[in-house]
This record gives structure tokens, sequence and C-alpha cells, in this order.
């Protein structure tokens, strides 16, 4: 079956690992960008051209080089920025989404040790024994442990909302987030589950009983329009590399009110406004946040990434993946055997799908899979918890972008009958 | 199925999955160890004793793939009631097995059914599998205070 909206077979030429074979000369079959994307041409020209012409330390430095260098990771955050409806000056660049989960998560607790020692804080950071920190139970273990380890070094509570059965949050459980609570931080969409959370009714009702707000765009961002403003967030993270663009480079979005109250995380070079040998002051966002020698050929890779999605279309991308997880699902719940650990609807859902099969663990599943090429991802994903909540230690995950279609997804459920046979569970 | 992924899937290797040997824990085990596999979520637990003789008895329980259930199974077989010596041979033969990277020439006196495992070592993610119930070993036999022959204790 054909794409309706993109030429699927044309994008995919723009991929060169596509055109490799693995396990001797299977076709590779890539079913796991929610680990990580594929990198067209454009990011690898990008990130060489910037190192042949333009390398050099930006924000340092009188040469032209050094010019060159700060325009172009300037004009990486700009472009980044515009991509979700953002300012420049509120974007700030971290190494990936867990680096900017703990900079959101070591505001509060930085916050909290200055203001014992009487320094001058935003009170909105200071946590006490009795406030309480808020998450979901179907958390990537990045926005999970850091603020297990916040709780565990301010004696708050940690709290979260749970999970239904068909892989939803229960939100009849949003009452855990009251008068206490000093911090909500939940997945947009879940890289286990695929399911598309209602942020913006559950950030709404963290801005009304006064507590910051955090979301985790790892897996919408990469996907689907996404104005960062409209999401009700005060912190939005995700990564450069599940969009495309190269590793090393994450992202966070603050709502400048509030990113210019954060403390900083990293400290050091580029960061500072002064500096004595008693202390010092700190620059203003983004660069407070940004210590040391930043990944400018990473950044002037994921803006050459964000260009490229603009130019396919994400409208297009994010309808064209709706089709193929639509198709993935209708495929898979035919399969005798075969559970979805997950929404078995698409709607409000991304194309990441978890299932099990009876009688099979996930790893001698994936095993199967790429002994024919295709790549799948078996395990916890990240998200043991979530694993935990549903009765399985693991599930196989396969997950799509742009540069798939139905033929892989026909790959997959190949490949899961002959695990079936192959193992007599069929 | 390719030639590497049938040698991985050896008969003995499915034959213990489907049919674990010696399943269940030592009620009055000296040491116990519970070991995962934090990438995939296997789970062994592993307990021992000496008897009057010194033989080892080993009970163990688990959950997980196929490789790591069929290495505790033939683990287990292959261990019953086997003296130290032979516990030494053992593990020190499979761990040189599990880091040849598919080019060792496995030791059946000291390795039984074991020798099935020689083609998990091409798949780096399944050797934490196939180790998985021998790691536990090893600790549940410390924690029991049994020690074995320091010279051929496996390094790895
Ligand atoms: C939902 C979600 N949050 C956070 C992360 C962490 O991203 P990274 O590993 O790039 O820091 C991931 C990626 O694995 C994810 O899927």
């Amino acid at each position: 079956m054909v794409s309706t909206v993109l030429d699927v077979s044309r994008l995919r030429k723009d991929f060169p690992i596509l055109e490799r074979t693995v396990r001797g000369d299977r076709p590779l079959v890539y079913l796991d960008s929610a680990a990580t994307s594929q990198k067209p041409f454009a990011v690898l020209d990008a990130e060489r051209a910037y190192y042949e012409t333009s390398n050099a330390a930006v924000h340092r430095g009188a040469h032209q080089l050094a010019e060159e260098a700060t325009d172009a990771y300037e004009s990486a955050r700009a472009a980044i920025a515009g991509f979700v409806g953002a300012h420049a000056e509120d974007i700030v660049f971290t190494k990936n989404a867990t680096e900017s989960l703990n900079l959101a998560a070591y505001a509060f607790s930085n916050a909290t040790a200055k203001a014992a020692q009487g320094g001058v804080v935003d009170p909105r950071l200071v946590l006490t024994p009795e406030s309480s920190v808020v998450v979901t139970e179907m958390e990537h273990h990045a926005n999970l442990i850091p603020w297990q380890e916040l709780c565990a070094k301010t004696g708050a509570q940690l709290r979260w909302i749970g999970l239904t059965e068909d892989g939803r949050l229960d939100m009849d459980q949003l009452s855990v987030i009251d008068e206490t609570t000093a911090v909500v931080s939940i997945v947009h969409q879940s890289n286990i589950l695929g399911t598309i959370n209602p942020v913006r009714s559950i950030m709404d009702r963290a801005r009304d009983v006064g507590a910051l707000g955090v979301v985790d765009a790892c897996q919408s961002i990469p996907h689907m329009r996404v104005n960062v403003d409209d999401l009700g967030a005060d912190l939005v993270t995700w990564s450069g590399h599940k969009m495309l663009g190269p590793t090393g480079i994450g992202l966070l979005w603050g709502r400048s009110e509030v990113l210019d109250r954060l403390p900083p995380f990293l400290t050091g070079g580029s960061m500072i406004e002064s500096v004595t040998m008693e202390g010092s002051t700190f620059a203003p966002p983004p660069q407070r946040f940004e210590a040391g020698v930043p990944m400018v050929a990473q950044a002037v890779g994921l803006e050459a990434a964000v260009r490229y999605l603009e130019s396919v279309g994400i409208e297009s991308i994010e309808q064209h993946e709706h089709e193929l997880t639509a198709y993935a699902l209708t495929t898979l719940s035919h399969m005798p055997g075969v559970r979805i650990i997950g929404p078995e609807s698409s709607v409000d859902r991304g194309s990441a799908i978890s299932f099990v099969v009876d009688g099979l663990h996930p790893h001698d599943v994936g095993q199967v899979l790429d002994d024919r090429g295709v790549a799948v991802r078996v395990g916890h994903h990240c998200a043991w918890p979530t694993c935990r909540r549903y009765g399985v230690p693991a599930t196989t995950r396969l997950s799509t972008y742009l540069y798939n279609d139905t033929d892989d997804i026909d790959a997959a459920a190949a490949g899961i009958r002959a695990a079936q046979e192959f193992f007599g569970v069929a | 199925m390719s030639d590497n992924v049938e040698a991985l899937y050896q008969e003995i290797i499915l034959d213990h999955y489907k049919h674990p040997r010696g399943a269940g824990l030592l009620d009055n085990a000296a040491g116990e160890s519970f070991q995962v596999n934090p990438t995939c979520g296997d789970e062994v637990t592993v307990g021992v004793r000496l008897d009057e003789n010194d033989h080892l008895h080993v009970g163990y329980e688990g959950q997980g793939c196929s490789i790591s259930q069929a290495s505790a199974s033939v683990m287990t077989e292959l261990l019953e009631d086997a003296t130290l010596d032979r516990v030494a041979d053992a593990e020190r033969a499979f761990h040189e097995l599990m880091h040849s990277k598919g080019a060792g020439e496995p030791n059946e006196d000291a390795l039984g059914d074991g020798i099935a495992f020689a083609g998990v070592s091409k798949y780096p993610a399944r050797i934490k599998c196939a180790l998985l119930p021998w790691v536990a070993l090893q600790d549940a036999r410390l924690k029991a205070g049994i020690e074995i022959d320091q010279s051929t204790t496996p390094d790895a």
C-alpha cells in the first residue's frame, strides 16, 4: 500500500543508511525511530560543511571563524525556535532530553539548598517535606529518576497519575495535583505505550495550584506540529537525535519569565556575567544554561534537520504516520497470540507500538526479527514501572517515521509469525 | 532462519527452555542470589548448598528469554550433586565460551549440554542472558562461603 501523503520511496533515498543490508544480505527494515531516528544527507552535509569552513569556539575570540561559528550556532537556535513557535532566547541547548530534565529537577534542588543558606531564590523552586512532585506512571526513566532524586534530597513526596487498562492516563487521579504540588512533569507522547496525553488540561491544573509544569516532548515534537506555548507548560524538553538531527544535542524551552528565575545547572565558562575569587554572577538565559564550549556542529546539523522536516511538511509526516499507525494496529491486532500494550485505537496515539507475543519472550521475538533485517526494540524501554503496571517484564516495540511504509509493517508481521512458528507457539 | 540464528537456538536450548530441569528453589540454601538483566528484565534466583560429601546442590527460579532460562536449566542439571572441582571447571569453561566471539571450541567434558550455548557468543546482547544464572551461581556460592580453587576462577 502506498502512502497517501508522502512519497516514501523518494524520501528513503535521502537516508543513506536505509540502503544498507544487515545480518548478511537482508535489506534493513528500520522500525526503531522512537529510540533514535536515521539522518538524511542534508544533516550529514551540514555538519561536514561547518567543520570544513567555519569551525571555531562560539561566543569567544575575535576572529572571523569565531564570528561565523557563533552565527551558525545562533541561527540554529532561531530555526529550532521557529519550528516550535518559540523565541530563540527561550531555547537552551543541552546534551539530550535527559540533561534537559535534570536541568529542570536540579533547579529545584539547587534553589532549595541555596534558600537553606539564606540565599534569595524564587519561592516556587523551594521544596519542603510538605511539598509534592507529580509525574505519571508512563514516564521514561529520564522523567522519573531526576524527580525521585529531587524528592530524596528535599523530603518532598513523589506522586503519580496512574494508568487505565487501555494505556491512558487515569484522569480521575488528577487530584494528586493539589496545593502542596511544586512541579508537575509529564510525558506528551509515551515512548512505550504510544499514548498522546492531554497535557494542556494537566498543565492548566498545575497552574491553578501554583505548581510549575514540565512536558517531556521527546516523542511528540519529532512527529507532529507542536507549539510549545500551547502546551501550557513552563518548561518543555526534547532531543535532537529523534528528529533526524545528530546525537549530542538536546533542547529545553522555557517560558521566559520562568527560565529567567532558574539557577544554573552546570557551571563554568561561558555562563557567567562577572567572576571574582569570592563568587560569580550569571549570564541571562539561554547562556546561563550553556556552560563550556557547546555542540556547534550538532546545532548546525539540527537546523538542517528542522529545515528538512519543514520541507517535507511536519503536518504531512504526522498524517502519514497516523495512517501507518492505524495500519500497524490493525495488522497486529488480527494476529493470533499478539497483544498490544497501550491504546489499540489510533486516536490520540503516536506510532510507537508495544506488544507481547504469547509464549515468547520479547528478546526472542526481537532476535528472529533482527535475523530478517527488521530492527525493533525489545526490553522495558526505560519505562520499567509502566511494564510492571501491565504485568509484563518487557515488550517488543516497533516505531516508525517518515521513511517507513506499510511494507515495513508487513515485514515485522511476517517476522512475528516466523518467530511463533520457530518456537512452536503458533 | 539464518545459520547463525539456528546455531543460537540449538535444539538443546529450546528443549531446556520448554522443559526446564531442576526448576524450583532449595528450601535449605546456604546462599542465594537474585540477578536481573536491566536491559531486558530477565530475572533469575539461584540458591546453593553443600552436602556432607562436599557436593553442590543447586535450585533456581526465574523468568525471561529462552537463552537465560535454558541456561539456568542446563547449569542446574550440570552442577546438581557435582564436586567443587567440577563446578570450577564448568564456571571457567562457560565464561570462556561466552567470551569466544563464536570461535571457541566448547569443552564438552566440563559443560555437558552447555556446549549448545556456543552460538550465543556471536550475539553480544545475548551473552548477558546466558551468563545471568552463572553470575547468580557465583554470587550465591560466595554468599554461602563455598570457595572453589581460585586459580581456576574465571575473571569475568
Ligand atoms: C519519552 C522520552 N523521554 C526522554 C527520553 C530521553 O531522551 P535522551 O535519551 O535523548 O536523553 C526518551 C528517549 O529515549 C524518551 O522517549
